[in-house]
């Protein structure tokens, strides 16, 4: 891993559904757990071309910081981690997709 | 290379023999490129001498050249108006109401916006001059 | 049954655009679709559509114009959430409604199911002219000079797809009022009308340059009085001058408010006076056919004469004394029906409350719905005869929470729970205040009190003009939030001042309960509001049950 580089994966909201999806090895996921992880900063330029391959799949892919000490990537900022969860008002979006 | 689009289509770019000049290095020219962010005004002793003015659309969102199209049009201005740049299909309609007469646009543009796409931009529907008299 | 729909109905004309306009949209998804439309591109026509991408799925915001909803409107916003999005739907401080959850192929068929009842999406978004305000109590207000509303339609017909106005360098909002008091926020929007009557003639004062966000500014008087064959003359003249030299350099100084402040009010009147002088010689007035068929729109509703015989119990008393306001008419009310019941989220509706109300205003109030920019919904003609009625009818369906104006009434924007731009979520701040003074009499105890919550810097959530204010954003990595005191959107116009340092998620509750104690121990008595005890000592009280002695010494 590069010195000071910190970890990330790819992530966009779905064109049709617009709910948020990740890059993997195998296309787009609704599961971060999934994502490709770059661990460079090469890769995380080859990541977000990839992930830039399907614009008629997504509509605007970023890469964002992840943690790995869990083992599977996790969001660093917590407006990520919201993403991977949905609303605190109401069981809506992905925490009820899961269960 | 280029594509002039009109309410018709794709049409001939019956100008293209007519070089531009700007305001700077106008002198007796009868063509005008004028950037958006130049005063109109300026423009209003050389009107007679003018045939065509072209006004550039650097993106999309940068509405200025309606402004301008409609002022040239109140002003007196009865030659060729021309868009140039980067308008979008959908801001066709707006472009006719201020005033241009056509839009030239990038052949990439022109590929990925084909001619029919063009002419199906819906002219029946005019709010404000609905709501006028006369 | 009252059925006779009073408020201006969208003509043919109005059908036919529409239909137009969805034909034209579903048009441009596919060219999404296939490819033919970049994302980029894409971006600025589904937004010209309402249409935008959150955090975790589109939002669609759909215009109520003037905030006027029939109850057939009312009844089909009921039927979309149901059908396309999970059940309800949130009122916004604009007097529009968001739907949180469609999807994009979804979107044709719910903006078909709108025009099927008079109703769009069109410029709720993107940089043009937006969905045109008014005071929520207009047509009703006792203190009127003649109802916003139709200035506020002959706006909203004139900006509907303006060819000049729709790429401006930034979004455009107008707000018109028609009395002295503001409940329209007129001093905080790109212009502001205040309909007015001077020497016997109707016409406007025009204020300009107002506007809430990173540079919050109370908008400035460019007219005094406007004669009102003049209306359009003179915006297209203020709209030209902002179009041609409003900054596009940099998206957080492109609002008019800016130009005002770096031109100006002076020089950017005489552009404004030289240009309107050329408009009124070339734009023709008003179709006086057009212009008849709105002002009979907006005629008043055919009042009833009937005894009020009832009287009302302890409940509906406090609920009447809380939640209503004088009509023109002394046998009628205003009926505010709050959304903020305790722990709910600020401005959402249920579809089955939405059904209820759409119910209550058929046989009760003349057909007629508002929606208000404090995320309320308005009743806006109820005979006190009805009351007692209209109570009932609301309690059943969980919506007579009987604390409009006071703590627990929160504006709130959607924040990080929904919203792509947000810094910190705005929602649960909202309901934990709300929980914390739950008891409705402690509410009554404390008084008027607006506090109003926005999860970023643009200021959805007007906190500014709060009394107190609540901004979220990060810092160091998870929510702050600052407070500002003083705030007031009304004709008193105030831009809150910053009280000091930003709390945590979990210390923002406790330190607005430490300033509300901080008021009931220093104001003179109950009739002393929290905002005019705040202006007789200033904010040193506050701070210190904020921050405590030691912050006082550092600051």
């Amino acid at each position: 891993m590069t010195k000071g580089f910190k970890p990330k994966v790819a992530t966009a909201n779905h064109l049709i559904e617009g709910d948020v999806i990740y890059f993997t090895s195998e296309g787009w996921s609704r599961r971060i757990e999934t994502a490709a992880v770059a661990r460079t900063a090469e890769d995380a330029e080859a990541l977000i071309e990839q992930a830039g391959q399907c614009p008629q799949e997504t509509a605007g892919a970023s890469l964002i910081d992840v943690d790995l000490s869990t083992g599977i990537p996790r969001p660093v900022h917590f407006r990520e981690v919201f993403r991977t969860r949905g609303p605190s008002n109401y069981f809506h979006g992905k925490q009820a997709d899961h269960v | 290379m280029s594509t002039v689009v009109d309410k018709t289509g794709f049409v001939p770019d019956l100008w293209q023999d007519s070089p531009l000049h700007t305001y700077e290095e106008l002198g007796d020219a009868s063509a005008l490129l004028l950037t958006a962010d130049m005063d109109p005004e300026l423009i209003g002793p050389h009107l007679e001498q003018l045939s065509l003015i072209v006004i550039p659309f650097g993106s999309s969102t940068d509405g200025r050249g309606f402004s301008l199209a409609r002022t040239l049009r109140e002003m007196g201005f009865s030659g060729h108006l021309r868009a140039r740049g980067h308008i979008l299909v959908d801001q066709a309609r707006a472009a006719y109401r201020c005033g241009f007469d056509d839009i030239e646009i990038e052949d990439p543009q022109a590929a990925r916006n084909p001619e029919a796409q063009w002419r199906s931009v819906s002219q029946r529907f005019d709010y404000r001059n609905d709501l006028l008299a006369g | 049954m009252e059925s006779k729909l009073i408020m201006y109905e969208y003509t043919d004309f109005d059908e036919a655009f529409l239909r137009d306009r969805i034909t034209e949209f579903r048009s441009q998804i596919a060219r999404r679709l296939d490819g033919s439309l970049t994302e980029e591109e894409f971006k600025p026509l589904r937004l010209m559509n309402g249409l935008y991408l959150q955090l975790h799925a589109y939002m669609l915001r759909v215009a109520i114009p003037y905030g006027t909803l029939n109850s057939r409107q009312m009844r089909q916003l009921a039927e979309i959430a149901e059908r396309f999005d999970k059940g309800y739907g949130h009122f916004t401080t604009r007097q529009n409604i968001q739907f949180n959850w469609p999807k994009l192929s979804d979107v044709p068929d719910i903006l078909t199911a709108l025009a099927d009842v008079g109703m769009h999406a069109i410029q709720t978004s993107g940089n043009c002219i937006r969905n045109v305000t008014a005071d929520h109590f207009a047509g009703a207000a006792a203190d009127e000079v003649e109802d916003p509303r139709i200035t506020a339609e002959i706006i909203r017909q004139w900006s509907t797809d303006h060819p000049e106005f729709t790429y401006l360098p930034r979004k455009f909002k107008v707000a018109v009022t028609a009395s002295d008091t503001d409940r329209a926020v007129i001093r905080f929007h790109d212009i502001g009308l205040r309909l007015r009557r001077q020497d016997g003639e109707i016409g406007y004062e025009v204020v300009i340059g107002g506007g809430l966000g990173r540079t919050p500014m109370i908008g400035k008087v460019v007219r005094e009085f406007l004669p009102k064959r003049d209306l359009l003359a003179y915006l297209e003249a203020i709209l030209r001058t902002y179009n041609l030299s409003g900054r596009r350099d940099n998206k957080f100084k492109a609002r008019i408010k800016i130009l005002v402040h770096e031109t100006g009010l002076e020089d950017l009147r005489t552009r404004i006076e030289a240009n309107f002088v050329q408009q009124k010689r070339l734009l023709p007035d008003l179709d006086p056919v057009k212009l008849a068929q709105i002002e009979a729109g907006f005629r008043p509703p055919a009042f009833a004469d009937k005894p009020v015989t009832r009287t009302l119990s302890p409940a509906m008393r406090a609920f009447a004394d809380i939640n209503t306001a004088p009509h023109k008419r002394a046998d009628h009310v205003i009926v505010t029906v709050s959304t903020k019941a305790v722990g709910s989220t600020p401005g959402d509706v249920t579809s089955a409350q939405m059904r209820v109300l759409a119910d209550i205003a058929l046989r009760y109030s003349h057909d007629e719905l508002r929606i208000s920019h404090e995320q309320n919904v308005v009743l806006p003609h109820v005979h006190r005869a009805d009351l007692p009625a209209v109570y009932d009818a609301l309690r059943d369906a969980g919506l007579a929470t009987a604390n409009v104006g006071l703590v627990s009434d929160i504006i709130a924007c959607p924040g990080m729970d929904y919203c792509a731009l947000a810094t910190a979520r705005s929602i649960p701040v909202a309901q934990d205040i709300a929980r914390a003074f739950a008891d409705i009499d402690a509410q009554r105890d404390i008084g008027p009190l607006k506090i109003k919550i926005s999860g970023c810097i643009n200021a959805c959530g007007h906190h500014h003009v709060g009394h107190i204010g609540i901004l979220g954003l990060e810092k160091s990595g998870v929510e702050s939030y600052q407070i500002t005191l003083g705030g007031d959107g009304t004709e008193a116009a105030e831009i809150g001042s910053r009280a000091g340092p930003g709390f945590a998620h979990d210390e923002i509750v406790p330190a607005i309960e430490r300033l509300i104690v901080a008021y009931l121990d220093h104001r003179l008595d109950r009739s002393e509001t929290f905002l005019e005890t705040y202006r007789r000592l200033g904010a040193a009280p506050m701070k210190a049950a904020l921050y405590g002695g030691a912050h006082d010494k550092a600051a």
